[in-house]
This record gives structure tokens, sequence and C-alpha cells, in this order.
């Protein structure tokens, strides 16, 4: 088997913030490569900088020093207007609180990142159903979030992550405001997402004994540093 | 994004705070009917003015007399007169020939005479005036008791109004009866007593009465021009006086110089042609043929100026409403940004670019303009329709004939729409550029 290039490198990543006269280091010096293909678990308690290690990969907040390379290029170095276009159609996000538009129904909330996207209209109608259709939602399509569970509004959210046919998914929390029997079938349908070729999937939780179960690799921050790095199982 | 897809959202978000943004859309549109109403009250008036000018014949009008002074020869100063050789007679020839240049409409000389009337057997004097046919649509016989005359040759006349109170106290009963003028025709010599006369240029002057039937009082004589004598009170139509061939004020002075013939000549000739920006050109070429010229192009050139100041003026009271719009549609925006924060946040997360969260505020406020441009233009229209019905019900019980002091021109909608929307979209640049700018880690962590 040939060994692929990993879908993410972190190298020697740094993230401070300046609060009035201290300086905040969210993300110190971190380096880090994730495999394509790979599920990795980002663990640590809440101050320990690993939502914004996603958000640096995510491409939603630039690194004050270091590089993040993801799918060969480097985040860092891209202009405004290249990073939008890599959250667009590189990576997909996923939050705890959903982030669904309340006001939209799952379709067009799906149909969202097409239309950043600039995708024609004619090809639209059929990847919202088919990125439903692999959350187990296609029955929806016509209701509003506010009409939906927990569960199956993290599996809307699930599906306009998957829409635009990204390379890796980042789930921040995907399970912070469910039950555990639903959080564990959205990690499953995660598990499940994995299976497609080339995907790789970052998912920053602080339930280490779910991410035991469904990650690959787990990595545990604290204090903005990386403190362990190991396969889950 | 695309376009449409923008537009789309846009509509979207704008139904979501529906009230407000509906508000905000108002105010654009009071600021808007405010400069639509106050600029159609300018260009109604400006209208107005023009066309009763227009219609009164002094801008359109050139009036023509001979070059040989009037004073006689040796009179004025010498450097303004002409030289003999080009001096030439205002007669039927040269009034044939003024007739046939470009862009004249009508040429008619002055019949203005004074002679005496008789009236349920009374005499009265009185200054007896020839109107052309264009004057009926000079503005002055509207709302004339009685009508114009029916035919340009019918043996009808128009009485001035206190005239024709002196004919009788209750002038409604003087239309329809008949008045006799007596007057002094002008005979040549020549024609009746062959060359040797002709050369010595006299005439002879004939008593004479005709019947006309009075159809008409009128407040005032219109404008008839210049170089009349005391203005008519008697208005017969102009053919009709030019066949009475009445001796007039200058046929003595045309004997004394000499010049007379079988046809007529004239003191002055009145030259309409088609518009007022002619009257220049026109003036030029008479005064080529040899004759001396006068407009009032001056005069409209002044009124001109006037209404462009007027209508400037105009246009910035009623912008002011529409600045306050402005502030309207930035705090609506600014708000709406804040309501939206963690929506831009999302949008900017699932690779929404500054600039697609830019357009987005963009086509929202240029959406507000236009809704309010279309409904300020429709509202400003209907402020200018209630004064001008305000004004016609004031002038209507003044017994005053109705006017109309509103217009909205077609270039007054479409820059009233496009003024709204160009200043909506300059109020939409701030808050557009502040929601592109917006952080989305802090968009997404704000609850």
């Amino acid at each position: 088997m040939t060994e692929l290039p990993p879908a993410i490198r972190l190298e020697s990543v740094s993230r401070q913030y300046t609060m009035g006269e201290s300086v905040i280091w969210a993300v110190n010096d971190v380096s880090l490569t994730v495999p394509t293909g790979e599920f990795l678990a980002l663990l640590g308690s809440s101050g320990s900088g690993k939502s914004t290690l996603l958000n640096l990969i995510a491409g939603l907040d630039r690194p004050s020093s270091g590089a993040v390379v993801a799918q060969g290029q480097d985040l860092s170095k891209m202009s405004p207007l290249a990073l939008a276009r890599y959250r667009r159609q590189t990576v997909g996000m996923v939050f705890q609180s959903f982030n669904l538009l309340p006001r939209m129904t799952l379709e067009e909330n799906v149909e969202l990142p097409l239309r950043l996207a600039e995708v024609d209209r004619s090809e639209r109608a059929t990847r919202v159903r088919e990125a439903l259709q692999r959350v187990g939602l296609e029955k929806r399509i016509g209701h509003r979030p506010s009409e939906l569970s927990g569960g199956e509004q993290q599996r809307t959210a699930i599906a306009r992550a998957l829409v635009n046919r990204p390379k890796i998914l980042l789930a921040d929390e995907p399970t912070g405001n469910l039950d555990s029997a639903t959080g564990e079938a959205i990690l499953a349908l995660l598990r499940e997402i994995q299976k497609n070729p080339g995907m790789t999937i970052v998912m920053v939780t602080h339930e280490r004994a779910l991410a035991e179960r469904f990650a690959d690799r787990l990595a545990v921050m604290g204090d903005g540093k990386l403190l362990s790095n190991g396969a889950a199982r | 994004m695309k376009l449409r897809d923008l537009s789309d959202l846009a509509f979207r978000n704008l139904r979501e705070a529906v009230l407000r943004n509906s508000l905000t859309t108002l105010g654009v549109a009071v600021g808007v009917a405010s400069l639509v109403a106050m600029l159609s009250l300018g260009v109604g008036l400006q209208q107005l003015a023009s066309s009763r000018l227009a219609k009164s014949g002094l801008f359109d009008s050139i009036f023509v007399t001979p070059k040989t002074n009037l004073r006689g020869p040796g009179g004025g100063p010498p450097a303004t007169r002409a030289p003999a050789s080009k001096a030439r007679l205002l007669d039927a020839d040269a009034r044939a020939e003024i007739s046939r240049m470009p862009n004249v409409i009508e040429v008619y000389p002055q019949i203005r005479f004074f002679t005496e009337v008789r009236y349920d057997g009374k005499p009265y004097a009185t200054m007896v005036a020839g109107m052309p046919e264009s004057s009926k649509s000079s503005g002055a016989f509207d709302g004339m008791q009685g009508h114009f005359f029916s035919s340009p040759d019918a043996d009808e006349t128009i009485l001035q109004a206190e005239f024709a109170k002196e004919l009788s106290p209750q002038t409604s009963s003087l239309l329809g009866k008949d008045l006799i003028l007596r007057y002094a025709e002008r005979q040549s010599l020549a024609a009746q007593a062959g060359d040797a006369a002709a050369n010595s240029g006299g005439f002879s002057v004939v008593p004479k009465e005709k019947h006309f039937l009075i159809i008409g009082v009128v407040e005032t004589e219109p404008a008839s021009g210049f170089g009349g004598f005391g203005s008519g009170r008697l208005l017969i139509p102009l053919p009709i006086a030019e066949t009475l061939r009445a001796a007039q004020v200058n046929d003595l002075r045309d004997i004394l110089r000499g010049s007379s013939s079988d046809k007529p000549t004239y003191s002055s000739l009145t030259v309409r042609v088609k518009s007022p920006s002619l009257v220049e050109a026109t003036e030029a070429k008479l005064k080529d043929l040899g004759f001396s010229v006068f407009s009032l192009l001056d005069a409209s050139k002044s009124l001109r100026i006037f209404f462009s100041v007027f209508d400037l003026l105009l246009g910035i009271f009623g912008s002011l409403a529409l600045a306050v719009a402005t502030l309207g549609i930035i705090n609506t925006l600014v708000m709406a940004i804040l309501e939206r924060r963690r929506e831009i946040g999302v949008l900017k997360a699932l690779g929404a670019a500054d600039r697609d969260v830019k357009q987005l505020f963009f086509v929202e406020a240029g959406v507000m303009g236009l809704f309010g441009g279309v409904f300020g233009t429709l509202l400003g229209w209907l402020i200018g329709r209630s004064l001008t019905l305000g004004t016609n019900i004031y002038l209507h019980r003044q017994n005053l004939p109705g006017v109309d002091i509103s217009s909205v021109p077609w270039w007054l909608v479409l820059g009233g729409i496009g003024f709204a929307v160009a200043v909506s979209l300059a109020a939409g640049l701030y808050p557009a550029s502040r929601a592109a700018r917006l952080d989305p880690v802090q968009a997404l962590r704000y609850e």
C-alpha cells in the first residue's frame, strides 16, 4: 500500500491573544500530523486550546506562528479569498450548537454551502437530497430546525458539512448538546462517513469514553500544549 | 455568490425583520417623496410659466420695424442708423418674404386705430385692435365671457371688460348685440386718379361704417406686442382689420417720407417662429434683410436661470428628509449586524468570503432603497397631485381657471428611484464593510 500524504500537518503552531497587558497562549507550539482517512479526537478540558486548534485547521483563524498545512496547502500563506474557498471546498464543519439557520428549512440550510460555492441550481436539489439521505433525514426536507430533535439537527448540520464533498470533516463538540444515546448515534454516523475514501475527521470533545470507542487516535491538550498523542484502541 | 442567490438571501433577511425594515423603507419613501414633490412643484411651475409665456407669444416673437428712423431724417445718433442703401421698407413684399423664411409660423402687422363706435344709438370713442388667430391660444382669452372669433374673417368683436362696462353695466347682456364701427378708410389717390396722383403719394380719407356682432368680453387685451399706441379696447379679427384699410397714425408719416405706394406699408410686423430657441437665428436673418428687430429672448434666458436656481433650492430642501432616511438605513443595518452576528459567523464558516457578506448587506440596502424609491416617487406624485387639486379648488373659488402646478416627468421618476437606490447603497457601505470584517470565531462564540 502506497503511503498517502497527510491530510493535515501542524508545524510548531502557536496562537496568542493579547488581553490588555497579558498575553494568552491559546495554542502553544503544537506539532501534529493527521494522516488521510484518520478519525482523530482532540481531547482536553475547557480552555485547553483544542477549539482554537480546530479553528486554525478550519481556516477560521490564523496562527500567530508556525504552519498549518491541509491537503498540501499552507493556510497561513493564503489570501482571505483563498481561505474562504478552502473553507467552502476542502473542509466541512459541525458545531456543538448545530448552528443551523432557524428561518430556513433543512433543504435550504443544506443548500447554503452550494449557493456559496456557486453550484448550478439544477444540481443543487440532487446533492441536497443525497446529503440528507446519507444522514437519514430525506423525509424531513421541508421542516425547519426547530421542528427537529437535537440529534436530527446535528445530523442536518453533518449533511450541510458534507454537501460540498469536502476531504476533511471538523467537528467541535458534536455531542456536547445531546444525550448519550443520541451522541453515540452521531459518532456512529461520523464513523460511517469516515469509510468514504480519503475522508479525514478531526473531532474536538471532552468525552474521553466516546472518543476511545469511535476515534482512531486521541490527542490530549492542556494549557495550549499537546500533552499526549496515541492510538485509541 | 451569484446575484440571484444574493437577492434571494437578502429578501429572506428583509422579510425576517419585516416591521423594522418596512419602517426603514418607509423612511426612505418619505425622503424620496419630499424630494419628488418639491421637484415636481418646481418643474410644474416652470412648465406653467413657460407655457404661459410661450402662449403669450412674447418669447417666440420678433418685432420687426423698418430701419428708416422713426424720428425722421437726421434723428438719433448716426452710429445706430443703418446705411440708407440697406434700409428697407416694411411693405407687403417684405411681409411675404419674411413669411417664406424657414421656421416662421406667422407674420402679422399691428393694426390699431382710434375711432368711434356706436352702440344702442350712442357714440363711444375707443381704440380698435386687430387680433391674429394665434392670439386665441395666448391664454388671455381663457375664462373669458362668450367665445373667441368663430373664424378669422367673421364680423365679430370682443370687448375689453372696462369698455364693455361703459356700454352696459351688465356686460353679459352685450353678447349677441350689434355694434357699429365708424372709421376713416384710407383710399389711395393713385387708385382713383391715375399716374399723376400716384406720384404725389397722397390719399383721401373716406368715412365708412361696419357692423360687428359682440361675441365676447375679455379682461385685458393679450400682450399684443410692442410699438402699439395704447391697448385695444375693441378687438376684431386681424384679417378683417386689414381689409378695413383704416387710416392709422403712421400713414401721414409715410407721406412725409414720400414712400407711399399702392401696397400697404407697416410701421411694424410681428414675426412668430416655431420655438424661442429659433428667435436668435431668425433675428440675425431679419437684420440681414435690412430691418430693425427686437425680442424678449434675454428675459426668457433669465427666467430659465431663475428656475434652475429655484429647482436646486427645492432639491436641497427635499433632500434633507432623504438624508435623515439614510441614517435610518445605517441604523437598521448596524442593528441587523448585531442581531445576525452568529449567522454571519456561520456563513463565513461555511465558506462565505468577506465579499459575499458585504454584498449581502449591500443588496439588502439596495432593495430597501429600491422599494423606498418606488413608493416615495408614487407618494411624491400624489402629494403633487393633491397640491394641484388644493390650488385648483382655491382658484375655482376665486373664479380663476385651474392650473397644473406639479409635474412628474419620466426623468424625475427614474431619477427619484435611482437616487434612492444610490443613497441607500452609500448608506449600506459602512454596515456592509463592518459585517464583512466580523471575525467568524468571535461571531460563532456569540450567544
